[in-house]
């Protein structure tokens, strides 16, 4: 079974004259331990795919299934709970790492279980243990301005790992951080891909880091042009 | 996790700043609110330190407070001698304002039958007035001292007494002399004016011929005796027997036609609803234009506070959290900065409020009242903040 499988999916922003493809017709599958890069220019449709497939979006074709459960088919699935599968399936990275300034580092990871119904003290237990693995444990009550870049992705990459999700977006993981670190954040998640059994979908158009993935989807104009 | 108690916790220092600044104002609430309270307490202050149950003033007046009120004083015994009346006591009433220690000192001077009632309700220091002339007993807020002399009319006066909190209407503190000392403060006139009113007399007698020089002299002499009395009160005050019908007493004082007897429940009437109404309509205003930029200020608060967040509540949209946990950061920041803020102006007016110069009372029912309104206040006012979180889309978590 495919973690992500899309069938033609398209979606098109306003109507009539104004109305803008984005995408069209993407279809693509992406394996339990496999890393996929979505490689194209700025504009070219990749982040609409990430949006669409991370429930953010809804596609207006085409059809997303995760995990095996039917997401959308034209439009979402009647009664799908998309903030439910989000929280169940999907974990998210950002280019900018998006932690919660306010909060420390373990904390950030906490509140993604915490969310998830898990209690504080298993949330903070599994939320150092997971930041120990990532190489930050000494930074785990340290607040997001006092750690560097790529500590701050890697704890965003622990908090997208906190509830064990089937499916990994990232958004530019790597655009804000220096050749050596962008080449850390990679093989981290490559490994994580694997140990976790999880598939991790990547929006990018750094071309320092492809040979990192496992696939690469190239987009251009709103289409899967190779891949 | 609590993320409005984190998100203080990190802006600790403008979250602290802020409650201060909107704590400032809500003590302005609460003092305003004591103010008008201090208002009711200051007009009564005189009614209930007296303890009388009928005021008799001079026919068509609202006196001795809210208007002048001038009557005999022997009608007293007239008073004491109608059915169901106990006691019946004359009080004379007049501001003062004199120059002491080169500053206006102002305070009301109450004149009393030693024998009567209506004198100081405590002698917190020092005795009662014993002697029938040059004693008064003034109120702890003159801040005069046991021993020390004030000149007033044609004569030192001695401190022999400190009494408590006793005030007139206007909140000016009271002293107390006896009644006799009163009316030669009131209505004595020097010798100049006393030699100018004969000379007067004197002069329109001499124009009228039927008059003999002989009758001259005395009428000129019983006029000036008219004209020189000092024998005028204010108000005589009275208590009822037990069992007494207050009305009765106050239809056959009212048969006599120039006097009216009023109840203690009229009189307080007549000094809440009329001298303190325009005080209380005006403090009644400030207070709600101070609680309405109160709750426009922690609209902004919230409101730009929830600005600052907006990728925050993205992200957190995006990870899948629960529109309660967004709204309930921002409804718990708006209440903790509101409770913070009231308890800032609670104890800044607590510690306080016996400098300000009018009396402030501090009521539960008021304080109460006025916590309700504030939480109210940031119930309502998060709700900008609220509208716009939950209008923040997840997709806004995206992008650098």
């Amino acid at each position: 079974m495919y973690a992500i499988e899309a069938e033609k999916l398209t979606k098109i922003y306003g109507k009539g004259d104004t109305a803008v493809t984005a995408m069209a017709d993407a279809t693509f599958q992406v394996k339990p331990g496999e890393l996929v890069a979505f490689l194209g220019p700025s504009g070219s449709g990749k982040t609409t795919i990430l949006t669409c497939i991370g429930l953010i979006n809804e596609p207006t074709r085409g059809k997303v299934i995760l995990d095996g459960t039917t997401v959308a088919d034209d439009g979402w699935q009647r009664g799908i709970d998309l903030k439910r599968m989000r929280r169940e399936k999907l974990g998210f990275i950002f280019q900018a790492h998006n932690l919660i300034p306010f909060l420390s580092a373990v904390e950030n990871v906490m509140v993604a279980l915490e969310i998830n119904g898990v209690g504080r003290n298993e949330a903070r237990k599994r939320s150092a243990e997971l930041l120990d693995a990532l190489n930050l444990g000494h930074r785990i009550n340290n607040y997001p301005t006092a750690l560097s870049g790529g500590e701050s992705q890697r704890v965003a990459i622990a908090r997208a790992l906190a509830n064990r999700p089937r499916v990994i977006l990232a958004d530019e993981p790597t655009a804000a951080l220096d050749t050596e670190n962008g080449k850390n954040v990679m093989t981290l998640l490559k490994e994580l891909a694997l140990s976790n059994n999880s598939a991790i979908l990547v929006v990018t158009h750094d071309h320092r880091m492809v040979e990192n993935f496992d696939r690469i989807l190239k987009v251009s104009d709103g289409r899967i042009v190779d891949g | 996790m609590n993320l409005a108690i984190r998100d203080i916790r990190y802006h600790r220092g403008r979250f602290i700043l802020t409650s201060i600044g909107l704590g400032l104002l809500l003590g302005v609430v609460i003092s305003m609110g004591g103010i008008y309270r201090g208002l009711f307490a200051d007009a009564l202050a005189t009614v209930n330190a007296t303890k009388a149950d009928l005021w008799v003033v001079q026919q068509d007046t609202n006196g001795p407070f809210a208007e002048n009120s001038r009557i005999p004083e022997d009608i007293r015994y007239r008073i004491a001698a109608v059915p169901g009346v106990a006691q019946a006591s004359p009080l004379s009433f007049q501001t003062i304002q004199i120059d002491r220690q080169a500053k206006p000192f102002r305070f009301f001077l109450i004149g009393y039958d030693l024998n009567g009632f209506g004198g100081p309700p405590e002698i917190m220091a020092g005795r009662n007035i014993r002697q029938k002339h040059y004693e008064m007993v003034t109120a702890k807020a003159m801040k005069m001292k046991i021993g020390e002399k004030l000149h007033l009319g044609l004569h030192d006066y001695t401190v022999v007494g400190i009494t408590g909190k006793v005030v007139s209407s206007s909140g000016d503190p009271a002293a107390y002399v006896s009644l006799a000392d009163a009316q030669d403060i009131q209505f004595k006139k020097d010798n100049d004016a006393i030699r100018n009113d004969r000379e007067r007399i004197g002069t329109n007698l001499a124009g009228i011929q039927s008059i003999s020089p002989a009758q001259g002299k005395i009428l000129m002499q019983n006029i000036a005796g008219i004209t020189e009395s000092t024998h005028t009160v204010n108000t005589v005050v009275a208590r009822l027997k037990p069992g007494a019908d207050i009305g009765e007493v106050q239809k056959r004082i009212n048969r006599w036609n120039h006097f009216r007897p009023l109840s203690v429940e009229e009189q307080t009437k007549i000094l809440t609803k009329g001298m303190i109404e325009k005080a209380r309509m005006q403090l009644g205003m400030f207070r709600i234009i101070l609680l309405v930029i109160s709750s426009v200020i922690i609209s902004l608060i919230i409101y730009t506070s929830t600005l600052d967040k907006i990728r925050v509540i993205a992200t957190l949209k995006l990870i899948g959290s629960q529109n309660r946990v967004i709204v309930g950061m921002i409804l718990q920041q708006s209440l903790l900065m509101g409770i913070l803020a009231y308890g800032i102006g609670y104890i800044l007016i607590l510690l306080t409020y016996e400098k300000f110069p009018r009396r402030i009372v501090l009521e539960a029912f008021d304080l109460q009242s006025l916590f309700v309104i504030v939480i109210a206040i940031c119930m309502i006012s998060s709700f900008v903040g609220i509208r716009k979180a939950l209008k923040v889309e997840p997709a806004e978590a995206l992008g650098g």
